[in-house]
């Protein structure tokens, strides 16, 4: 479904992607993780088009999507979760939903979605007409997901769901995020929150600055000596 | 009393202008994190396109008046949206101050331009409010202001609803926050900035005609007093704020009227920037400035 080859990507004179392919199928969850600047987030920018790749290819589908502006990929199915959530704040927790529905136009749609996301997310529903940036770290991760899943994604991209949430949340959206692949969206998920991340997910990529050093099936990724000492921490 | 009611709906009437004009820096402000300090002349371009149609082509009666006043409005509109193509679209991604720069040079072309093509002797600009107004007891309000007033709260009240009950609306409140998660959504960026630029110079337009019916010399500055109170007013109720621009822009106007009654005519522009000054010490992000606190 998502296939991303020898993708070269810079930030100036800084090479932080250096040839990266991997590949995501339909209905799989796909973890991708590495340590804190290894290139996930950048990865995760240049698929959606919020930054611009130097070479190399991503196709959505087998449409290439380098040369489409960033606002014409969630058209095509793909939505993104970004890092640290990025909700409109000033905004409240059901118009921050309509917009994550721009991209559709069939109100009866829009409206089975929001449905569909109050299911998942019974908190939301709560606090409806809550300033979303006065909701707490997890119910804005919480909103940030259900924004994501109201533009109807056949692919969602998650960056870091997990990040500074307690114990207890951090189960609960991989709960979610379990429900959702259920469901029948394929998940790309972008963790440091490895042993999580691995035990939800079917297969794995491991980067290291900006390369792809191991990819394989996340059950025995997630048994490989060299991934428990450098990222489960045993 | 009597006066004093007249003074104060003076105010409100000038407050409105200042108010509409102050949408304008504030929408822009918002949506593209920029001072379009050029925005005051585009209210001085206006009041030349309807000084034009109705004095020189002579469109000053039924048809001609709306024509003249649709022309204004229109060439006000293609104006904020033809400077934001060529002057500020190639500097999108570029460091403030040279967009604040060329901000700047911008307005000075335009008063340039009105230089070159009117001279620099003020027009007698002639009213297009056909409406002689009225009086309660012995208050005497004129057409002008009652129009002025009019206008505005219908303008205001149809923006609030469009900002926040249309797509393109909410569109827009999305770019303002933040362009990448916008553009995740399906947003298209620039589109939503030009939409804004529209908006905010076509508010111009009919800032220009209402403020050249009721103060009528008509010059290349004309723009750039309104233009800096109009700024004030908008930091004053908290700049990137839309109910923010209104309630400042009508404050000022009435602060400015009272104390030019009141106080001195001489000193009514200090006090007006006096009490900005104070209202930023005491809450910097202005009357309906609101900053959150970003949780991680
Ligand atoms: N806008 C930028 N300008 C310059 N360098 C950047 C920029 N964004 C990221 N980088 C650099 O690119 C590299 C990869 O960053 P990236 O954010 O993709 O890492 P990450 O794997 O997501 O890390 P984390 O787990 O901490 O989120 C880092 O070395 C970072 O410093
Ligand atoms: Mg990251």
């Amino acid at each position: 479904m998502l296939k991303v080859e020898d993708l070269q990507v810079y930030y100036g004179m800084i090479n932080a992607i250096k040839g990266v392919s991997f590949e995501v199928n339909e209905g799989e969850v796909v973890a991708l993780i590495g340590a804190n600047g290894a290139g996930k987030t950048t990865i995760l920018h240049t698929v959606t088009g919020l930054v611009a790749a130097k070479s190399g290819h991503v196709y959505l589908e087998g449409r290439d999507l380098c040369k489409l502006p960033a606002h014409k990929i969630v058209y095509l199915g793909m939505a993104h979760v970004p890092e640290g959530r990025r909700i409109f704040q000033q905004l409240t927790v059901y118009d921050n939903l309509r917009l994550g529905a721009f991209s559709l136009k069939d109100k009866a749609k829009i409206e089975s979605n929001i449905n569909y996301v109050f299911k998942h997310f019974p908190r939301l529903l709560e606090r409806k007409n809550q300033i979303a940036g006065t909701l707490s770290g997890g119910e804005q991760q919480m909103l940030a997901m259900g924004r994501a899943l109201m533009s109807n994604p056949k692919i969602i991209l998650m960056d870091e769901p997990s990040m500074g949430l307690s114990p207890l949340l951090v189960a609960e959206i991989f709960k979610i995020i379990s429900e959702v692949s259920k469901d029948g969206t394929t998940v790309l998920l972008v963790e440091q929150n490895a042993k999580k991340a691995l035990s939800i997910a079917d297969r794995a990529y491991v980067l290291e600055t900006g390369k792809i050093v191991m990819e394989g099936k996340a059950s025995d990724l997630l048994n490989d000596p060299r991934i428990k000492a450098a990222y489960l921490g045993e | 009393m009597s006066s004093f009611f007249s003074y104060l709906i003076t105010g409100i009437s000038l407050g409105s202008i200042y108010a509409l004009i102050a949408l304008g820096y504030t929408m822009v402000y918002g949506i593209a994190k920029m001072l379009n300090f050029a925005h005051g002349d585009v209210i001085m371009i206006g009041g030349y396109i309807v000084f034009t149609a109705v004095s020189t082509l002579g469109w000053s009666s039924g048809l001609g008046i709306f024509g003249a006043i649709f022309c204004g409005i229109l060439g006000c509109l293609l104006l904020g949206v033809l400077v934001e193509k060529v002057a500020y679209k190639p500097l999108r991604n570029a460091p403030s101050l040279a967009v604040l720069i060329t901000a700047i040079g911008v307005s000075y072309l335009l008063q340039n331009i009105a230089l070159l093509i009117f001279g620099s002797n003020p027009k007698n600009f002639s009213s297009v409010v056909m409406f002689d107004g009225f009086s309660i007891g012995k208050v005497r309000i004129s057409g002008e202001t009652v129009v002025t007033i009019a206008v505005s709260v219908l303008i205001m009240i149809g923006l609030t609803l469009f900002v926040n009950h249309t797509k393109s609306g909410m569109a827009m409140l999305a770019v303002s926050e933040d362009k990448g998660a916008a553009q995740l959504m399906g947003v298209n960026v620039n589109r939503t900035i030009s939409l804004t630029f529209a908006i905010g110079s076509a508010l111009a337009g009919v800032a220009s005609i209402l403020l050249c019916s009721t103060y009528p010399l008509l010059s290349p500055y004309t723009g750039a007093m309104p233009g800096i109170k109009a700024f004030t007013a908008a930091v004053f109720g908290g700049i990137g704020s839309i109910p923010g621009a209104m309630i400042g822009g009508v404050i000022l106007g009435v602060i400015e009227s009272l104390s030019k009654a009141y106080i001195s005519s001489q000193f009514s522009d200090a006090i007006v920037f006096g009490v900005l000054i104070i209202v930023l010490l005491v809450k910097p992000t202005g009357i309906m400035g609101k900053k959150l606190n970003e949780k991680v």
